[in-house]
């Protein structure tokens, strides 16, 4: 008995350590279905806060307009931080060339460095070549800050590819080139996966560069408009904001669901074997 | 190597490399260097019509006569360490030790759930915050209070709000760690802990003679690390506080930089007192990141490629 009440003790810890975390997510789903809740215990059941689906919120844009625009900036950013940091990562593990050292130094370097004290500065480039306030712009910016996270984890994926393999292409006569793209890629498939669904997930939930950089355009990810619900005084509705909040989050739930395994490796910033 | 062909073995990289090479110029160097600059101007809204006014050090010598610097200062210290020692560091160690001292499949959900916070967008995780630190009727946490302990019901979020930024915090920064500890603690050998457990050992003293100095090259890793995250990012502080209640009460330097020169309440937008706010943290960066750099024994990971054609 005392042996069982021993082995209980981590579990009733961890549950006693991590119910405060599923309160908050419980509370939302409870929330977005009532007409008001107090604490966790909900009171009358409506689906009247999922109204926004059909029709705009007050002056809002629609929220399709708002998914709309949360996949023009989420999409791109995935695609192109997993070809630039796919190729780039792909020339640090198997290219020998002038500053290779330097460049790989520099991507760790990188990766430790603060991007969110440049702010300010690329508030400045971005005005300078002329796509502050455009989408492209947000893009860009999202997929360098996002670059040697990329990187670091892609030239991970290459080191375990065997030489073999692609020293059989290139005797074959393919071009290195060719021999990355047609050879080496495939193999490397769930690595290029996990992180352009990592790298959607970054943008699907992005908030500070789009806010920040955003201002005045009419297109408005998804965490940038819920934001300003909860702002707007005259209307807080937190039936409403739990619900749209719920829309944006359900996406990255199942996402997680499936890929936890990969996702694991790439939230702790591919540093696993670091130290 | 005929001519033609050393130039293309010359260009195969340029070609990989290129964009990469391209943005992280654009979006890391040369905002490093034009930080440095602005800091140097007195480019503000006040004062902007698109030229640049140097001023020398003067940002600098108003941060350090500023009577808010001491505040900001403090502020940012208390925030990094508590949120580092009780969270990014402590909690880690505790659910990584308790997780793997359990069943697996049980082990790995309790992680999966540790990570929630992380994967959710952070807007929403602040609003669920909000609403939990809520006064009653709504507030959860005032709902329990007040039900089940029978204390006084209030907005916990204005009562102690440096408090709640941390553990808003803290509960997304424990997973870092946690994920790098649960990986180094199953890398030891089982046989270590039998040995100690036929010896006679508690779990508390394995912990404390085995498992602890064995691990210690990631917690060392984990606190340097997080320390220069925790010091620069401020998107939660900025959502869940906005820097207050009240006067500068949870304002910490990153945020303090970004309020200075993007958006404040004052409509001047001072970027070159901003900038340099920003710079002190980019010079922190620096130097802390060529640390690591050497301290961490990254030199043997820009090894060159094992084998080489062409």
């Amino acid at each position: 008995m005392n042996q069982r009440l021993r082995s209980a003790i981590p579990y009733i810890l961890l549950i006693l350590l991590t119910t405060p975390i599923l309160i908050g997510y419980l509370w939302l789903f409870i929330s977005s279905m009532s007409i008001r809740t107090y604490g966790l215990r909900p009171e009358g059941f409506t689906l009247e806060n999922w109204r926004f689906l059909l029709e705009p919120i007050r002056s809002r844009p629609s929220i399709w307009r708002v998914l709309l625009s949360t996949l023009a900036f989420a999409l791109p950013l995935g695609l192109l931080d997993v070809i630039i940091s796919s190729a780039a990562g792909y020339a640090l593990s198997r290219l020998k060339f002038p500053g290779r050292r330097l460049f790989l130094s520099l991507t760790i370097i990188l990766h430790a460095f603060p991007s969110a004290t440049l702010l300010i500065a690329i508030f400045f480039v971005l005005r300078f070549i002329k796509l502050y306030d455009t989408i492209i712009g947000v893009v860009l910016v999202s997929v360098s800050l996002g670059l040697p996270l990329g990187i670091w984890l892609m030239k991970g994926f290459y080191d375990n590819v065997s030489w073999d393999i692609e020293m059989a292409a290139l005797i074959d006569g393919c071009s290195r080139l060719r021999a990355w793209w047609s050879v080496i890629l495939p193999i490397i498939r769930p690595g290029l996966a996990a992180l352009l669904i990592f790298s959607f997930l970054g943008g699907w939930g992005a908030y500070i560069i789009p806010y920040t950089f955003l201002a005045t355009a009419s297109i408005q990810p998804i965490s940038v408009y819920l934001q300003s619900l909860t702002g707007d005084y005259t209307f807080v509705n937190y039936g409403v904001v739990t619900a749209v909040g719920l829309f944006q989050l359900i996406p990255v739930l199942i996402f997680y669901m499936f890929t936890q395994r990969y996702l694991l490796n790439l939230y702790s910033g591919g540093m696993k074997g670091a130290a | 190597m005929p001519r033609l062909q050393r130039l293309r073995s010359g260009l195969t990289p340029l070609l990989f490399l290129g964009p990469a090479a391209l943005l992280v110029t654009l979006f890391f160097f040369l905002p490093v260097i034009i930080t440095g600059l602005i800091s140097l101007t007195d480019l503000a809204t006040s004062t902007f019509a698109g030229r640049w006014h140097f001023i020398g050090l003067g940002n600098y010598q108003r941060m350090r006569i500023s009577p808010y610097t001491v505040k900001i200062f403090t502020n940012t210290a208390t925030y990094v360490i508590c949120t580092l020692t009780f969270f990014n560091v402590g909690m880690a160690l505790v659910i990584s030790l308790l997780t793997t001292s359990i069943n697996k499949t049980a082990g790995s959900l309790f992680r999966v759930l540790w990570l929630l916070p992380r994967i959710t967008p952070s807007v929403i995780y602040v609003i669920m915050w909000q609403y939990m630190l809520a006064d009653a009727p709504s507030g959860i946490l005032s709902q329990f209070v007040t039900t089940v302990l029978g204390a006084e019901a209030k907005n916990w979020l204005y009562s102690y709000p440096m408090v709640a930024v941390i553990i808003a915090n803290g509960l997304i920064g424990t997973s870092f760690g946690m994920i790098i500890f649960t990986s180094a603690i199953e890398s030891i050998p089982p046989e270590y802990m039998m040995a100690a457990r036929v010896d006679g050992a508690s779990s508390w003293q394995i912990i404390r003679r085995i498992t602890i100095p064995l691990i210690r090259w990631p917690l060392l890793f984990v606190t340097a690390y997080q320390t220069l995250s925790l010091l620069t990012s401020f998107e939660q502080i900025l959502l869940l506080t906005g820097g207050g209640p009240g006067f500068y009460t949870t304002e910490v330097w990153a945020l303090y930089a970004y309020h200075t020169a993007l958006s404040n309440y004052w409509g001047n937008t001072e970027f070159g007192f901003g900038s340099a706010l920003a710079a002190v943290l980019v010079v922190i960066g620096i130097i802390a990141s060529v640390v690591y750099l050497r301290v961490f024994r990254f030199s043997a990971m820009v090894a060159e490629p094992k084998i080489e054609v062409l």
